[in-house]
């Protein structure tokens, strides 16, 4: 088995999944494109997470990672939440495969955005009802070729390990092939090249 | 607990009599297939036996047979094999986008050499259109490698066709059958290929042996330099017990060909009708017909796949998933990304492969056990609340 007990315990068993309708925060990591996607809900009371509840669509890492991360800050002060970090999960769990550990173990992300939208609504900061997204500048994609996983540097029209033209999607901003209708990455239709005048 | 075993692709048991036809080349018949005495003439004569009955399986000859250590290394030998040997030629290669890594990868590897790599798109169900061949053919292509199946998706390429245009412009054709050969039947004469790629361990034969075509006078480079086993063309002592195993399992697949593909496509049938019936937003992926007849996959929207490959496991049911998480790379399945579909919808990739030992019984336990699986993982997956809501709406 790849995965510890623990893990599989927490994947088959996972805890406190569902929706808050009344959370009083709301935080998203992850997109379906690195494969992984988590939403928390708290609701605080009195300066501590008095519920939690999440959702994720991902792999077994992702979903046990999530069941545990809600039940280690599950009655905790926002503060001991805050300090709650994606490896003390991982430990917790009694391990995680190694490439898992990055891509999956984004629960404490996840957790903390929801406690950022919390903080940010009670103090005024921030008035849509929009969920708060964990740090996606830190998440970001090697800028790759879709195609060969080769690097792209710079502003190449053409991938020059597999000679595939590239175009930047304007959907998700991911390199595409140029010629294709629609996105590798999104699925977005691409406009074909404006026909000169 | 009750297992359902569904990987087909993965792995598969021997086929009956063929650990017993291993056995002895493990013991007495010990010897080295180039040693002039008794013990190594009688290893020999087994695998020329063995290479027989491969050759059998596609319609070959027995000289037009390597035996090689996986289905990797037989797409190595062609891909590379074929387009450094015709370097005074030309330097091109035109492949299928959906080819196994072991394709792409090789060619990528020519790429580093100078060669020009030409990647053929595919449609909604992976089937590779020749005119997209036609068109991507220049002077100066010495290979096209297209699958005559593809194990994730079950497609079955339009080869014959595809064989007929890269004939007509000049170019070599390779195709990996490792999904296919034994599993449909296979006549390289009839699909005019000069090089085809076919392992043991696709029709329930042993790991360790496989095995690459090659047409009368088509000659490789060889990736492996040394002796002079498997006429020059790839050096190293022989794996003579998987090659027996596969010589073995050879036979009994062309034997059960017929009984195989009409017994398996029944009951993958029954999954390809009846899953996406009692799951809502499930679809088949591949084409529904032009399809390997013991491959079932499905891409399942909202849900992961690694995800229900665990579940699936818990109840005792093995099955293969084309998800990011689910591969090592993390990577999403190319394959899948090929047809166009986008990553959320390819991460619900999950693969059923049928063995010979698979029953209706079987597939009845899986269609039960499968609705509850993909009913829990989406009520914890934030897609599809968020699917319900925009549907509400």
């Amino acid at each position: 088995m790849i995965y510890s007990d623990k893990v599989m315990d927490h994947f088959s068993n996972p805890r406190n999944v569902g929706v808050l309708a009344d959370a009083d925060g709301v935080g998203q990591v992850g997109n379906p494109v690195c494969g992984d996607m988590m939403s928390f809900y708290v609701k605080v009371k009195d300066g501590r997470l008095s519920d939690i509840k999440f959702q994720t669509f991902g792999c077994g890492a992702a979903i046990a990672v999530s069941s545990m991360v809600s039940e280690m800050a599950m009655g905790k002060t926002l503060a001991e939440a805050m300090a709650i970090t994606n490896e003390k999960v991982a430990e917790e769990l009694g391990g995680l495969p190694k490439n898992k550990l990055h891509c999956s173990n984004l629960g404490a992300d996840a957790l903390h955005a929801a406690i950022k939208d919390y903080e940010d609504k009670a103090a005024g900061r921030k008035k849509d009802a929009g969920p708060t997204k964990a740090g996606e500048e830190e998440h970001e994609e090697e800028c790759c070729c879709p195609y060969c996983e080769g690097p792209i540097e710079g502003m190449e029209s053409a991938c020059h390990h597999c000679e595939i033209d590239l175009v930047e999607c304007e959907a998700c901003g991911k390199y595409t092939n140029k010629n294709d209708a629609a996105c590798v990455n999104c699925g977005a239709p691409i406009a074909p090249p404006a026909a000169g005048k | 607990m009750k297992r359902v075993y569904l990987d087909h692709i993965a792995a598969t048991p021997l086929a009956p009599g063929v650990l017993e036809a291993m056995l002895p080349f493990f013991g007495e018949r010990f010897g080295n297939v180039q040693s002039l005495h008794t013990d190594g003439q009688s290893a020999a004569e087994a695998v020329e036996e063995a290479r027989d009955s491969v050759a059998r399986l596609v319609n070959a000859t027995p000289a037009e047979i390597i035996f090689t250590s996986s289905g990797s290394e037989a797409n190595n030998l062609a891909v590379k094999g074929l387009a450094l040997a015709q370097r005074s030629k030309g330097n091109r290669l035109v492949l299928s986008a959906v080819e196994h890594p072991s394709v792409l990868n090789a060619a990528k590897g020519l790429e580093r050499l100078g060669f020009a790599v030409t990647l053929v798109p595919v449609d909604a169900t992976a089937a590779v259109d020749p005119g997209a061949v036609a068109k991507a053919l220049t002077k100066d292509t010495v290979l096209v490698s297209v699958m005559l199946a593809n194990a994730e998706v079950g497609t079955i390429e339009p080869l014959a066709e595809i064989v007929k245009i890269a004939k007509a412009g000049g170019a070599l054709v390779h195709t990996d059958a490792v999904a296919a050969a034994g599993n449909i039947p296979i006549d390289v004469r009839a699909l005019g290929v000069d090089a085809l790629s076919l392992a043991g361990d696709q029709f329930a034969g042993p790991k360790g042996a496989a095995a690459l075509y090659l047409r009368k006078g088509v000659r490789p480079v060889p990736l492996i330099d040394g002796g002079v086993q498997e006429s020059g063309r790839r050096a190293g002592t022989e794996n003579v017990p998987a090659i027996i195993g596969m010589g073995k399992a050879a036979e009994w697949a062309l034997a059960g060909l017929p009984g195989w593909g009409e017994r398996a496509a029944k009951l993958r049938d029954r999954l390809l009708d009846e899953l996406p019936a009692r799951v809502p937003r499930v679809r088949v992926s591949g084409d529904r017909t032009r399809r390997l007849p013991h491959q079932a996959s499905f891409l399942v929207e909202f849900v992961e796949g690694e995800a229900m490959l665990l579940h699936l496991d818990m109840k005792g049911i093995a099955v293969s998933s084309g998800s990011a998480c689910s591969s090592k790379s993390l990577k999403a399945s190319h394959v899948l990304l090929a047809m166009g579909i986008d990553h959320a919808t390819a991460q619900g990739s999950v693969v059923f492969s049928l063995i010979d030992a698979t029953t209706a019984d079987d597939i009845e336990y899986v269609l039960d056990a499968f609705p509850p699986i993909i009913d829990r993982l989406r009520k914890m997956s934030p897609l599809y609340t968020q699917f319900l809501k925009e549907s509400a709406r």
